[in-house]
């Protein structure tokens, strides 16, 4: 049965509030925090990017229980913050944990749902036996233009998953998507910031293909809401999978391990998967739980796992690296002008 | 630094690969593949360092080369690996607490990059152990 | 083996020279030591030139067959052979020469050495030095020169308790001494006050902790000691050369602030020469940092390890002290261009030694010695010199 062997997650340490980017841009925090619930965002260090936020988030997963990283047939990384247009994010994961050289690879990009799909594709080379274990991550070091409103949210973080189907912590009895070509949200080659299409985000980007997608599964599984312990949805910020959740039955206390925007912000790629970790973190063998991605251009990938017994075994230690809540903790936190340094937003000499 | 000198050592750079000779139990970081003590009578095996270490000296660099002049002021420091070997690092930490003897451990980050259209030195810093 | 004495010196002035080329501060102190030693071009045999990266600061290798063409000697066809040890090459340079001589290979030779650094930027002499570190393992990491020498410095302050204010003492002296030396690059003295509040660089290093960037050239005429007197009264023997070397980073050292090559190289020359530290009158020593120099005199045995910073906070190694020492004024004050310092380290000594220090002159000086490092101590060179 094909499922998640281990995961691990990363986020860097640095933060900004949402008050400190209000404060620069004459705008009203409140509107953000209230509007949007989402009260700061993470930063990478100045020596962090989407491949060391990536490595950090598969060793972390490696740490939590002894994979063979030469039986890791496939490494796919999806992120809309690739360091490099052509080469790889891949490789360099590939390389840090000891999968070179019998292994395929890819980068994806697929907005925020790159690495969701890179989890699908996983699934299927571990289900036909083309490889024992692939590693799928999802890892962002997301650009908002300054001043547009994805300032407030664009953060910087990673999780990665071992997808095998020899003893998993989690059985993924199902996935599907839905996608259509939707010009919500794109950054066009060559250009720093992504532009979107304001409130065409909403309905036609965001809701109609997470609903979508979520249908899709409930049908082809025969459930409903209430089937489900845990329900992880995309979270460009706290607003949207509130009332995709409630739209779709859920309640409350289902989405909130999951639900990790409010101090962390927008972890674009990384967004669903750690959600996904936050909430595997304190799951227990039988939690059900559902999760849905989204990405703009734009397509939902949504999955059903069940939690098996091996998450409490000898084999896994999910104490071995940090999990979400730890990494949310004793962040440092930076002004404006720091911030636009770490994000390289500040014109250098060339 | 060309394409080939940093990708030769990558082994080194990303997942601290060096070398032990069983004759003597001393480790090797870089990896020597001759021990200096045993010398023909050394027998030479692959080890991979855990990345665990003790700080031994360090300074705050101010004034820095322009490759790392954007990261000022940094820790760079002198680090006895827990098997033996002493490297010289960077320790990604708060300049104001950083001590002698204290437990650092290794993380994975951008060293350089090549300019705006070169390739990107990944490789090996260390955290302070909380 | 015969003797071998110095028979000429010359020096240009050490600085920041705009005007002035790597050939023609090379050929102004080639032509100083020929006039010095009163001697004719065709008579030297042989050259040895110091010579640390004129690859990178002016773009030019094959230094022996350049000087040697400048010089005028090219159509001579002598042997000329550069040295490269980092901020060691000019110390090897003379040492290489003394042992043409003294093994009856060559007669009359120069030892020269000659750094241009002013041609490229602060960035590039910055990162060029870096190359007389690991740069593999150490300039990569983010290692910079005085940022291993910082470590130095940190490692030895917490080890022994010397105080800040001890450390900076040494760039005070080596300005008082240089404000005495026509050709030092700083001609005025400095306070403890200059030293404390300037720009830090590598905690706990200081700009005044450190050595400038300098253009200069050095030359000396070595000669058979037994035919000096035919071209100076005032010849001067060498008593001892010796040469160390050690692992080229510093964490591979087996102990951070004491320098083995130093040591080792200390040690062999009081050996060869059947003479200890008390026989010495003054010493120059490699202080490409303040704190190198706190380990030099250490390390030559003039006092304990641990005890250097009293013994320069109490005047022991000023001009008046128990051994003055860098009465030039050091690589702090005179200057350092890497690749002369060492051979200038012989021109001051053999002033000393003649009488003809000036203002810096140590009263009955019989006996010096010379201390030139490469890096941070992969590679040392030491002489002792001695009025005849």
């Amino acid at each position: 049965m094909v499922g998640i062997i281990t995961y691990g997650a990363y986020i860097p340490r640095y933060r900004i509030k949402v008050e400190e980017i209000t404060r620069v841009w004459g705008a009203n925090a409140a509107d953000i925090t209230g509007g949007l619930g989402v009260f700061e965002k993470s930063v990478p260090d100045l020596d962090e990017d989407a491949a060391t936020i990536a490595v950090e988030a598969a060793r972390n997963a490696l740490k939590r229980r002894n994979v063979d990283p030469e039986k890791i047939g496939a490494v796919y990384v999806g992120s809309e913050s690739h360091p490099y247009a052509v080469k790889p994010t891949a490789c360099t994961v590939g390389e840090a944990i000891g999968a070179t050289p019998r292994m395929t690879a890819a980068d994806y990009e697929f907005a925020c749902k790159a690495g969701t799909a890179a989890i699908q594709t996983c699934m299927g080379l571990v289900k036909s036996g083309m490889i024992p274990y692939g590693l799928a991550i999802g890892s962002d070091v997301s650009q908002g233009a300054p001043s547009d409103a994805l300032e407030y949210t664009a953060a910087a973080g990673g999780a990665a998953y071992v997808i095998g189907n020899d003893d998993p912590i989690a059985i993924i009895n199902h996935t599907c998507s839905f996608t259509t070509d939707t010009p919500d949200f794109w950054r066009r080659e060559g250009q720093d910031y992504p532009r979107h299409g304001g409130r065409f985000t909403g309905d036609p980007g965001y809701f109609k293909h997470v609903k979508g997608a979520s249908l899709l599964l409930f049908e082809q599984m025969h459930t409903t809401a209430k089937d489900y312990d845990y329900a992880v949805f995309h979270q460009p910020n706290a607003k949207f999978p509130q009332k995709v959740a409630k739209d779709l039955g859920f309640k409350t206390e289902q989405i909130k391990p999951g639900l990790v925007v409010p101090h962390l912000g927008n972890t674009y790629s990384g967004a669903s998967p750690i959600g996904l970790a936050a909430t595997l973190d304190i799951a227990k063998p039988g939690d059900r739980i559902f999760v849905c991605s989204f990405g703009s251009g734009a397509g939902s990938d949504a999955f059903d796992i069940t939690v098996t017994d091996a998450i409490t075994s000898g084999d896994f230690h999910r104490e071995a690296a940090p999990s979400v809540q730890q990494l949310l903790k004793d962040p440092i936190y930076l002004d404006y002008a720091r911030y636009a340094k770490h994000k390289g937003k500040i014109v250098m000499q060339s | 630094m060309s394409v080939a000198r940093f990708w030769r050592h990558l082994p080194q750079r990303y997942n601290m690969v060096g070398t032990k000779c069983e004759t003597c139990g001393r480790h090797f970081f870089p990896p020597r593949t001759f021990c200096p003590d045993c010398r023909r009578a050394g027998k030479i095996v692959e080890h991979k360092f855990v990345g665990s270490g003790t700080v031994v000296t360090y300074t705050v660099i101010h004034t820095a080369a322009e490759q790392y002049s954007m990261l000022t002021p940094y820790v760079l420091a002198i680090v006895k690996l827990d098997e033996g070997p002493q490297i010289t690092t960077q320790i990604v930490m708060d300049p104001a607490k950083v001590k002698i003897g204290m437990k650092v451990k290794s993380v994975f980050r951008k060293i350089a990059t090549d300019g705006e259209s070169g390739i990107i030195h990944y490789g090996t810093k260390f955290v302070p152990v909380e | 083996m015969r003797d071998v004495a110095v028979i000429g010196i010359g020096c240009t002035k050490f600085g920041e020279k705009w005007e002035s080329s790597f050939r023609d501060i090379f050929v102004e102190a080639g032509a100083l030591a020929l006039e010095d030693a009163q001697l004719s071009g065709e008579k030297i045999d042989a050259m040895y030139v110091g010579n640390m990266s004129a690859g990178r600061f002016i773009g030019q290798e094959h230094i022996g067959a350049l000087i040697a063409d400048y010089a005028g000697m090219a159509t001579r066809h002598i042997p000329s052979t550069r040295v490269e040890a980092a901020c060691a090459s000019g110390g090897l340079a003379f040492r290489q020469a003394v042992i043409a001589v003294a093994s009856g290979m060559e007669d009359i030779v120069i030892a020269a050495g000659v750094e241009k650094m002013t041609d490229v930027g602060s960035d590039e002499s910055t990162d060029t030095l870096t190359g007389a570190a690991d740069r593999e393992w150490e300039g990569f990491m983010g290692a910079t020169f005085p940022g291993l020498y910082a470590m130095i410095a940190q490692d030895y302050m917490h080890k022994y308790h010397m105080t800040r204010e001890q450390l900076a003492q040494v760039a005070v002296k080596n300005h008082y001494n240089g404000a005495r030396n026509p050709i030092a690059q700083f001609q005025s003295e400095i306070t403890l006050d200059t030293v404390l509040k300037s720009t830090m660089v590598a905690e706990p290093l200081r700009l005044f902790d450190c050595s400038p960037v300098t253009d200069g050239a050095a030359a000396v005429i070595v000669a058979p000691l037994e035919r000096a007197r035919e071209f100076t009264d005032t010849p001067i023997k060498v008593l001892a050369s010796a040469q160390a070397s050690d692992t080229i980073a510093l964490h591979d050292r087996r102990d951070i602030s004491t320098l083995d090559a130093t040591v080792a190289a200390g040690q062999r020359a009081f050996k060869k020469a059947h003479l200890s530290q008390k026989d010495i009158d003054m010493v120059e020593v490699h202080d490409c940092f303040t704190i190198a120099e706190i380990c030099a005199i250490e390390d030559l045995g003039f006092c304990k390890k641990g005890e250097a910073g009293k013994f320069t906070a109490d005047g022991e190694t000023a001009l008046g002290g128990k051994i003055p020492v860098n009465t030039s004024g050091g690589l702090k004050a005179c200057g350092h261009p890497v690749g002369a310092t060492g051979i200038k380290q012989v021109c001051e000594i053999v002033q000393q030694l003649r009488g003809t220090a000036g203002k810096r002159q140590v009263d009955g000086a019989k006996i010096g010695m010379t201390h030139n490092v490469g890096g941070t101590g992969a590679t040392v060179a030491v002489h002792i010199l001695g009025r005849v």
